[in-house]
């Protein structure tokens, strides 16, 4: 029955507020799924959350992909948020730890990329972001 | 439905299960593309289709009949899971809508009247399922409004001087922010000069998190007060140091009881003592 087997995936629209906690719990949910530690687990989340939060702050929203995937013998959890907002003209800059256009901490982009195993992210002005993420149980 | 009627439906959805469930299989995995998998759709459906038969040859004709109990309940779950994931009311009914199109691929003139009376049912079970998503989402909504009330009133004066708010659940901007305000207002309300900030309760601490904190402490100092955080648990200290948020020189303690302990311990010292 559905709600006791397990979801291998959403997709989820990222609109407002509750829409990032709500992707927030989808990738806590599928990263308890996968087995992964608590520390890397908080971790992803907390990326998740960032990416989220910046898909619909500095990207006008969009959504994010949540899913589980296998590499070799391994369990893991990719996200990928995408937008089709102003893109990012400068990525070197915008991954500077601390650099904001906005009023955030800056720290979001390049806090991320620290969180996680696996980290892409692809930007074109005028066109849109998309960042994705993953990390496996070890 | 007399229900000579509902086992001869019975009968016939179960002699043309293979092409009835393909369709339906097909016409819902178009419509709900990207948001469930063909995989889990197959499960979901099979749950459903059995269900509806052995409902049918045990007698049911009324989707309220005992016979649909187990019918019901799966509806019920199928719906309740979906609202939960932010599945939109129609793209829930319209799963199950889709077996129409399985069922019109066995129309022909003779049994088309005999399965009209099943179509209805269907259309029932659609509404039924929409019934349901709203029932959840309401309760999803209930959960929300009582997590804000929690957060609405949780400041407390542990001691003649020191108040404390313990943060719970979820964080998002503006309830941290109500708050931050109600910490602010109550130290001044009490006349306070230790505040302690207790996030045992807190499943991640993000940047938005994590300024909002920092406001609230530097805030804090403005108005003469000494701030602590409490309760950062170890997966929260190394993901904070990965994001690279310093909290410089904010003074943090492993719990709220060292937290006090140590704001007691202060009050005893002379004033000009206590660092700002
Ligand atoms: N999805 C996005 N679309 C457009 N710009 C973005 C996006 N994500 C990040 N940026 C840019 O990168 C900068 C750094 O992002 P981040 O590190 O999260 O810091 P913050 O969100 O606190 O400003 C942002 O200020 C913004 O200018
Ligand atoms: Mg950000």
């Amino acid at each position: 029955m559905t709600t006791t087997s397990p979801t291998t995936g959403t997709r989820q629209p990222v609109r407002d507020d509750s829409d990032v906690v709500r992707v927030r719990q989808a990738v806590r949910r599928l990263a308890q799924q996968a087995r992964l530690s608590l520390v890397d687990q908080t971790k992803l989340v907390t990326a998740a959350s960032e990416l989220a939060r910046n898909t619909l702050v500095h990207g006008g929203g969009g959504e994010a992909e949540v899913e589980l995937v296998t590499s070799g013998l391994r369990t893991g959890v990719r996200a990928v948020f995408s937008d089709q907002g102003p893109g990012i003209a400068d990525l070197d800059l915008a991954l500077t730890d601390g650099w904001t256009s906005g009023g955030g901490l800056g720290l979001g982009l390049s806090g991320s990329r620290r969180l996680v195993e696996h980290f892409a992210i692809d930007t074109t002005p005028g066109v849109g972001t998309r960042v994705e993420i993953a990390a496996w149980a070890r | 439905m007399p229900t000579a009627r509902s086992a001869q439906l019975s009968t016939i959805l179960t002699d043309h299960a293979e092409a009835v469930r393909a369709a339906w299989l097909d016409a819902s995995s178009v419509e709900l593309r990207g948001r469930s998998t063909r995989g889990e759709l197959e499960r979901e459906q099979s749950d459903i289709y059995d269900a509806l038969v052995e409902g049918l040859r045990d007698g049911g004709s009324e989707l309220g009949d005992a016979a649909f109990d187990q019918l019901r309940g799966i509806l019920a779950d199928v719906s309740g899971a979906r609202a939960r994931l932010g599945f939109t009311p129609r793209e829930t009914a319209m799963a199950v809508f889709a077996l129409k199109e399985g069922l019109y691929s066995l129309v022909d003139d003779d049994v088309r009247a005999h399965l009209t009376p099943l179509m209805r049912l269907v259309d029932d079970l659609g509404l039924y399922t929409f019934e349901n998503y709203a029932d959840a989402r309401e309760a999803i909504i209930t959960e929300q409004a009582e997590q804000l009330m929690e957060l609405s009133t949780p400041v407390v004066k542990l001691w003649e001087g020191i108040v404390a708010v313990p943060l719970v659940g979820t964080l998002d901007s503006a309830r941290t922010q109500v708050v931050m305000e109600k910490l602010l207002n109550t130290l001044v309300e009490t006349g306070s000069e230790h505040a302690i900030i207790d996030i045992t309760g807190v499943p991640a601490v993000d940047t938005q998190v994590a300024q909002h904190l920092l406001k609230t402490v530097v805030a804090a100092r403005l108005m003469g007060a000494q701030c602590t955080i409490s309760g950062i648990r170890p997966q929260i200290a190394q993901t904070i140091v990965a994001l690279g948020i310093e909290f410089g020189d904010i003074r943090t303690r492993a719990s709220l009881a060292d937290a006090l302990v140590d704001a007691l311990r202060e009050k005893k010292r002379p004033t000009s003592e206590v660092r700002g």
